[in-house]
């Protein structure tokens, strides 16, 4: 018996065997070519006839084959199975080309000197070998830093107010926060730029555009807290609760370690809605060409200010300035959401 | 070589079938006792083996003490006039039905019954002389001293074993000097100290289920409770680490009232000294009989009781 073992190779007996793909390959084949033909003999011209063609030549050909193969319940199956497969392109087709384009323009000309210098000596349309996005880099770092600072814990105590406290007011609070995550980008910068700027008379600075960004982050941290605090099996909170521990304690000790790299996510997803923003900052930071390193006064720069300016400037220097901004935030923000993602997951949630 | 392991399958297989289903076996067997009075594994024999091993349980000295206990879910009657006795050093068993209120009688026991919010209660629950549902009660010393294990083993997945056990003593703020002899001699109470000695800073998700089950138990111990209640802790456990739950309540029952709602009650009749049988006609649950183990099993005064415990219905 065990020699039988032995002898035993591991198989794959589902996996399709090469007669069976054949009527799919050809089944591709006649797809292309279909299409290669009826756009040849047909009005339909340029990139997009030819995708639409084939998308419905690709439709018509699977459905037909499993049709005629098969039954009309896989005819179905086999149709949903390439609409999704449609779709599923649809999302990586744009990201992957905007990444594309994003390095193919931003990654040239890449220097060390731009993390030192800024653009207060050197005009726009000058050589990319002068210059730099130091104030870009410092001004996003102030702005993300204080709004991640003030919106993390308002966002945690929110989901923690409708989760775990359960208060009156838990059904409103939570409607709000949907709504305000429904909420234009300028006009979170509107509301600072007359509240704290016009009516309290304070002027361009950075905290102004960290009060903007906060006021958009919020509803992102808290909707994200509150889905993954929703997640942790209402066990733990009795179990802490039965070993004499107050609420508090228990959602200290208990609910907010176990659910902490979610809700790094959580503040992840926050900077991401808000690292990007252009509109509040325009009307908050005022924009500046050279390194500010007062947070509290004075015009500031970020890097999508950074890349708006130089794009309306327009000229080839200029434009790929913006592609450069563009890509070193890019890569910054990758970094750093990788560095969160490890140092969340080091400790805890190991099951 | 096959052959051999053949004919030897079928012995085994059968023998394990005995430990899994051991308690629909035992349903068989004590319906047959009437004709067959020499049936060694009823339940009536387990119920008076155990207490002619325990010797008379300490009556008398009542820790905790139900009194009219009432309990709604909204608008919807659930339990109705429980009046319970827990003796001091005694383990009290709840059977009954799925559905017959044990569960809420013994969180209401710790005051967990208040956190579903339609809850409601009438009734007392006497703990040392007072009321724990008196208005100014601080709740959490409550639960502190009646701890509580629950059907699901649910350790604390972001704390290590050692964090585990000791966590009670950390949530509920009380500072300790001897921490480490704490946590030898819960683990080693709750069973569990041989097999996690070396690998107390693992997570406690590491362990297998009645590992955690018994990590669950150690961690209730910690805090040093003079009455532990316990939810179906076996359900979810295989028979092995059952018994090993098991025995880790008769060793803790010697220190410590101990009440365990149960749906086995081969369980009950082996580790009980009382046993309470909850009943719900599709109304409130009621206390149809509470008594000694032996005489729950071997001689009940209720035809209900009878038929439970004999496995004609529920």
């Amino acid at each position: 018996m065990s020699q039988t073992v032995l002898m035993m190779k591991p198989q794959r007996p589902w996996k399709l065997t090469p007669k069976q793909i054949l009527p799919d390959a050809i089944g591709a084949l006649f797809t292309v070519a279909t299409t290669l033909l009826l756009v040849a003999i047909t009005p339909l011209k340029g990139k997009l006839g030819f995708a639409l063609v084939l998308i419905a030549m690709a439709i018509t050909t699977v459905t037909a084959i499993s049709w005629i193969r098969r039954d009309r319940k896989a005819a179905m199956n086999s149709t949903t199975t390439v609409l999704v497969y449609i779709a599923a392109s649809f999302v990586i087709i744009p990201l992957a080309s905007v990444l594309y384009e994003i390095v193919r323009l931003g990654a040239n000309a890449l220097s060390f000197g731009m993390f030192t210098a800024d653009m207060s000596l050197t005009a726009s349309d000058s050589p990319l070998n002068e210059g730099g996005l130091l104030h870009a880099l410092i001004g996003t770092a102030y702005v993300v830093i204080f709004a991640t600072i003030l919106s993390t814990p308002i966002g945690v105590l929110t989901a923690l107010y409708i989760v775990e406290v359960k208060g009156r007011f838990a059904g409103v609070v939570r409607f709000f926060v949907q709504a305000m995550s429904g909420v234009p980008s300028i006009v979170a910068g509107l509301f600072i730029f007359a509240v704290w700027m016009v009516q309290l008379g304070n002027a361009y600075s950075a905290v102004a555009g960290a009060f903007a960004l906060t006021v958009l982050m919020i509803p992102t941290v808290a909707r994200t807290s509150e889905e993954v605090l929703k997640l942790i099996p209402g066990d733990l909170r009795e179990a802490g609760l039965a070993l004499g521990a107050t609420q508090w304690r228990t959602v200290a000790m208990v609910i907010i370690p176990a659910a902490k790299s979610g809700l790094i996510t959580a503040v992840i997803l926050g900077i991401a809605r808000v690292v990007g923003e252009t509109a509040p900052l325009l009307l908050t930071i005022g924009g500046a060409d050279a390194v500010n390193l007062n947070p509290l006064e004075g015009n500031m720069s970020a890097f999508p200010y950074h890349v708006w300016k130089n794009l309306l400037i327009g000229s080839e220097n200029a434009i790929s300035r913006a592609w450069q901004g563009v890509f070193v935030l890019m890569v910054i923000v990758l970094i750093f959401f990788a560095l969160a993602r490890y140092f969340g997951a080091v400790k805890g949630n190991k099951k | 070589m096959s052959n051999q392991e053949d004919s030897q399958n079928p012995n085994n297989r059968k023998a394990d079938m005995s430990q899994v289903t051991g308690k629909q076996e035992s349903g068989t067997t004590s319906r047959t006792q009437a004709a067959n009075p020499v049936a060694t594994h009823s339940l009536s024999d387990v119920a008076n083996a155990r207490s002619a091993k325990q010797g008379q349980p300490i009556v008398g000295a009542t820790g905790l003490e139900a009194r009219n206990i009432h309990a709604w879910f909204g608008s919807k009657h659930v339990l109705e006039d429980i009046s319970m006795d827990f003796f001091s050093g005694t383990v009290t068993a709840l059977i009954g039905p799925s559905g017959c209120g044990k569960s809420t009688f013994i969180r209401i026991l710790n005051r967990m019954h208040e956190f579903i919010p339609t809850a409601a209660l009438a009734g007392q629950v006497i703990l040392d002389g007072k009321d724990v549902y008196e208005p100014g009660v601080d709740v959490t010393k409550i639960r502190l001293r009646v701890g509580m294990v629950f059907q699901k083993p649910n350790p604390f997945p972001s704390m290590t074993i050692k964090e585990n056990v000791l966590s009670g003593l950390r949530l509920a703020q009380i500072k300790i000097s001897n921490a480490d002899e704490l946590l030898e001699s819960c683990l080693k109470r709750a069973g569990l100290w041989n097999e996690v000695k070396d690998r107390l800073d693992e997570y406690g998700g590491a362990l297998s289920g009645g590992q955690q089950q018994r990590l669950c138990i150690a961690r209730s111990l910690a805090v040093n409770p003079q009455v532990l209640l316990m939810d179906e802790p076996c359900s979810a456990l295989d028979p092995g680490s059952t018994l090993r739950i098991e025995e880790t309540i008769r060793e803790l029952s010697s220190s410590m009232s101990i009440v365990i709602v149960t749906h086995n009650m081969q369980q009950a009749a082996r580790v009980s000294d009382f046993t309470g049988f909850f009943l719900s006609d599709g109304g409130p649950g009621r206390l149809i009989e509470c008594s000694t183990t032996s005489e729950i099993f071997t001689n009940p005064k209720e035809k209900q009781t009878e038929d439970y415990v004999s496995g004609r219905f529920g």
